[in-house]
């Protein structure tokens, strides 16, 4: 009779182990203390269910959850009435400057969100300049952009994209000859749209709008910005987490509860949607843009430019502001690069540490990411499963939970982390670790088994076939998801502004501080940096992928 | 119902390359049409001008007599099958072949007639509920056809609908596709690069090259008679020889280089005396005879039914660059077999065998040369 062993010593089982213990260390330990948390009672650290309770019984808390569904379905609802239809023009017509678009719209989605929040308050805020404008030239008061109108604002602007590029992607895998076997059964061309296109795309829309959705709804640093007295659940988690720290601990965490429930709902929704939903379509022949002449292609023109000057918006304002001459914390006339010594004198430390941090993180991320995409589609069993599943749970954990989640979790020796420069690279790596792992396995499924078989065969070990082949072969996917991770982790607020201390404050956390202190120059100087580098990041992207889109 | 289709010196450009210089053919009310020729010979442009997914740059094209070159594909009226079927993957079966009678404002009743009808004559009844991704590439194909048939087109168009399936499939759908458009007798166009095929279905075949007809004629007379060489060793393989033409009172006959002379009944009297020529015969319109010409057996391919050799003759008899002088021998009419290295004795049917002017564009044959 055969024996089987249980575990072999070799290389992958070491580090499947190994991963399993780092990820029940760092991710399933902390989430369990959260919901541990969340049923404590604050005094006796007794299981109680008050802490639920009280949510679902004042008004005020019930009144927040409300805000955010509103703001986020609004947002959502909007983003797809601008994204997708920007999509289909770009897509069907010729559109001039198409490429330059692209950037420009995926530039302003990767920027961090509250620089849009703080950009709509720098002008048309209380006291801001288009605001001023219109008060002392015309007498006119131009709306609020504070409360829901500015979160849905901003909001918007920062997540139609998402629409954008997911409905461009399945508008390019429609193919052609559907389009035409319509127009061969006597389809007039609208008719078209509304019995062929929208049906098949339908399914990718939805998914998008998912995503969108959740996005909104986790956001904190727009609605802390610019929401003022709008009070939406991440904002509610932070301030009862931050205001009375510890005394309000588990009640704040049963909120987190709460929040992530939802957002795993509609992770659960989104990945139905993919999967049961979509058409598996492959296009021989993509569409062909067509030419629009006329007014109707000066109307296209018109609209495109608006939306897209609208999106791009926060960075002109930013990076303008950042060039003008300040008297404390007022903008006065003239320019002068008073805001970028004051940020270096004051400040540097902050720049410095959003590098150092990010180049760490993001040389954790790759390697993790590797080693996972590799036992994840290589090496199936049912752990590798697991921690396929478990790699999922950064999409559903808003930042600013991930952040109570983290320093609920190693506030206490042995390990004690909070205030520590790991604790904050531990976010990053947590909450960008998929950007670089999908990307990892995609190429990984591209590349044949056979290729490392050929090299065992010839004589290599399984682990320098694996850096020596499997590990160069996967290189152009690995970078460019690692871009992505780098891109989105120096933009990364919500997480660091509930880890960060004095000396591990990073730039985005800098710029919301400075927000909050109302020192608007120092501010734009410190997001101009991040915006550029953001920029370059991206240049980089298209240069070494050398495609013009990006997939998120 | 079903029209003619009259093309007149039409022109394909796209920018500065012309795809199809000038070119003319007419279509016969209820005739199956093929275009059959290598890839990027032109023949899905002349397609998908005729559908109308592609301006037409020159000429006219007519369905009967009226011009349709600046009506909009979906005021055409055609029936289209595509290559990759073009299925609407969001709706079932039944739902993909109503799509264009919804179009049209059909009567529920009618509707229901129409498609049941077209669904029992392409066999996919039992499938109608289904969503095509669960269908098979055979199946989706007959949806495609049902599709577009269904509407009662002026014409059908079918671009290459056979090449994404296998073998066996293919031959079972052709005769499928054949046996629906004889039934609803429509006039249909035809695409592929599939010879076999295009023999096998069509009544009426255009060999196309670089934009241009070479020949137009049934698959009989394609194949006997060719009108210049490409179309010659484009259908089926021939083998090319060396020659030069003669006549005599007695009639016209052919010398191979070697001297070997043979009489050729059917060719032309009135070609310059002593001119090079070039002689085109197909593997079996060589006969075992002891007056043939002597050549040696340098490989041999037994296939069941025939033997195929390929022959060396002698030196500067045969057209250089060809990819193989091959005799086919029918298992059922001959003694026996033979080995590599034997040397045998082979005479061309001169009732079969073609001839060709020098430049290979013109048949010497009477009645083969249109241009």
């Amino acid at each position: 009779m055969k024996t089987k062993k249980l575990f072999r010593f070799d290389f992958w089982n070491i580090v499947t182990l190994i991963i399993v213990v780092v990820f029940a260390l760092f991710l399933i330990y902390p989430l369990f203390s959260l919901f541990a948390s969340g049923f404590k009672d604050s005094e006796t650290q007794a299981f109680t269910l008050d802490n639920f309770a009280r949510f679902f019984q004042k008004k005020y808390y019930l009144r927040t959850l409300w805000h955010s569904f509103l703001v986020t379905t609004c947002t959502t609802i909007l983003a797809v009435a601008i994204g997708a239809p920007l999509a289909y023009f770009t897509t069907v017509y010729k559109v001039k400057l198409k490429g330059l678009i692209d950037i420009l719209i995926i530039i302003s989605m990767l920027s961090p969100p509250f620089i849009g929040a703080y950009s709509w308050i720098v002008l048309g805020g209380r006291s801001g300049i288009v605001t001023k404008f219109f008060r002392n030239v015309f007498g006119i008061e131009t709306p609020s952009v504070y409360g829901f109108g500015g979160i849905l604002l901003v909001l918007t602007l920062k997540l139609y994209p998402y629409i954008y590029l997911y409905t461009k992607g399945a508008l390019k895998k429609v193919d052609s000859s559907l389009s035409e076997a319509a127009e061969s059964l006597g389809c007039n061309p609208f008719r078209k749209i509304t019995t062929v296109i929208i049906p098949l795309i339908a399914p990718t829309i939805l998914a998008g709008s998912l995503l969108v959705f959740m996005n909104a709804l986790a956001d904190f640093g727009t609605p802390m910005l610019i929401g003022e007295g709008y009070t939406v659940m991440p904002v509610l988690i932070y301030s009862e987490f931050i205001s009375e720290v510890g005394g309000k601990a588990n009640f704040a965490a049963a909120l987190a509860v709460i929040l992530v429930i939802i957002t795993g709902v509609m992770f659960l929704g989104q990945k139905y949607v993919v999967n049961k939903k979509s058409f598996t379509m492959s296009s021989l022949r993509p569409i062909q843009e067509q030419k629009l002449h006329g007014w109707k292609n000066v109307l296209m023109h018109t609209m495109i430019a608006i939306v897209v000057f609208l999106s791009i918006i926060p960075q002109l304002t930013v990076v303008f502001t950042s060039f003008k001459a300040t008297k404390g914390a007022m903008f006065t006339d003239g320019f002068s690069l008073e805001s970028y010594k004051s940020i270096f004198s004051n400040l540097g430390s902050s720049i410095l540490n959003t590098y150092k941090f990010g180049i760490v993180a993001i040389v954790i991320i790759v390697f993790v990411a590797m080693f996972i995409a590799y036992i994840t589609t290589r090496r199936r069993s049912w752990i590798t499963n697991i921690i396929d599943s478990m790699t999922m749970f950064p999409y559903i954990i808003p930042g600013s939970v991930l952040g109570i989640t983290l320093l609920l979790a190693f506030n206490r020796k042995p390990m004690l982390l909070s205030g520590t420069a790991f604790i904050i690279i531990l976010a990053f790596v947590v909450r960008r670790l998929p950007y670089t792992l999908r990307s990892s396995s995609a190429i990984l499924y591209q590349i044949s088994p056979s290729m490392e078989e050929a090299a065992i065969s010839l004589g290599d070990s399984p682990v320098k076939t694996f850096f020596k082949v499997t590990a160069i072969m996967m290189l152009p996917g690995v970078v460019s998801g690692a871009i992505l991770s780098w891109i989105t982790i120096i933009n990364e607020l919500s997480a660091s502004v509930i880890l960060y201390t004095g000396s591990t404050r990073t730039m985005s956390v800098a710029i919301y501080t400075e927000v909050i202190r109302s020192s608007y120059g120092t501010a734009a100087a410190l997001a101009s940096i991040l915006t550029l580098t953001t920029v370059i990041s991206l240049l980089l992207f298209f240069k070494l992928t050398g495609k013009k889109e990006i997939s998120l | 119902m079903s029209n003619s289709i009259n093309i007149e010196h039409v022109i394909k450009r796209y920018g500065d390359v012309t795809i199809i210089p000038d070119l003319s053919v007419n279509i016969k009310n209820g005739e199956f049409f093929t275009l059959l020729g290598p890839s990027g010979c032109g023949k899905t442009t002349l397609l998908r001008m005729i559908a109308g997914f592609n301006s037409i740059e020159g000429g006219t094209i007519q369905f009967d007599d009226k011009v349709i070159n600046e009506i909009s594909a979906h005021k055409r009226n055609i029936g289209m099958v595509f290559q990759n079927y073009a299925i609407f993957p969001h709706l079932t079966v039944r739902q993909n072949v109503e799509y264009g009678l919804k179009i049209r404002r059909m009567h529920k009743p009618e509707m229901k007639k129409r498609v049941d009808e077209i669904l029992d004559v392409v066999k996919i009844t039992g499938y109608q509920e289904r969503l095509p991704e669960r269908l098979s590439g055979g199946q989706q194909q007959r949806v495609a056809l049902a599709r577009a048939i269904v509407i009662h087109p002026s014409v059908l168009l079918m671009d290459e609908p056979l090449s994404n399936l296998d073998a066996k499939l293919r031959i079972e759908m052709r005769s499928a596709i054949r046996e629906v458009q004889k039934k609803v007798g429509i006039t249909t166009v035809y695409v592929t690069h599939d010879q076999e095929e295009a023999l096998a279905i069509s009544d009426r075949i255009a060999i196309m090259n670089e934009g241009v007809i070479q020949q137009i004629a049934t698959p009989e007379q394609l194949y006997t008679r060719p009108n210049n060489i490409f179309v010659s060793t484009f259908i089926g393989h021939s083998n090319l020889f060396g020659g030069t033409y003669h006549r005599d009172p007695s009639g016209a006959f052919i010398t191979f280089k070697n001297g070997f002379q043979i009489a050729i009944p059917e060719m032309v009297q009135d070609y310059q005396d002593h001119e090079e020529v070039i002689i085109s015969v197909r593997p079996e319109e060589f006969m075992l005879s002891e007056e043939g010409i002597e050549v040696t057996i340098k490989n041999r391919t037994f296939l069941g039914k025939f033997t195929n050799y390929e022959l060396d003759f002698e030196k500067g008899m045969v057209i250089e660059n060809q990819p193989s002088i091959e005799y086919s021998q029918d298992l059922g009419q001959s003694a026996r077999i033979f080995d590599e290295g034997e040397t045998i004795r082979l005479l061309p049917n001169k009732n079969k065998i073609n001839v060709f002017t020098k430049c290979g564009k013109h048949s010497l044959i009477k009645g083969c040369d249109e241009s």
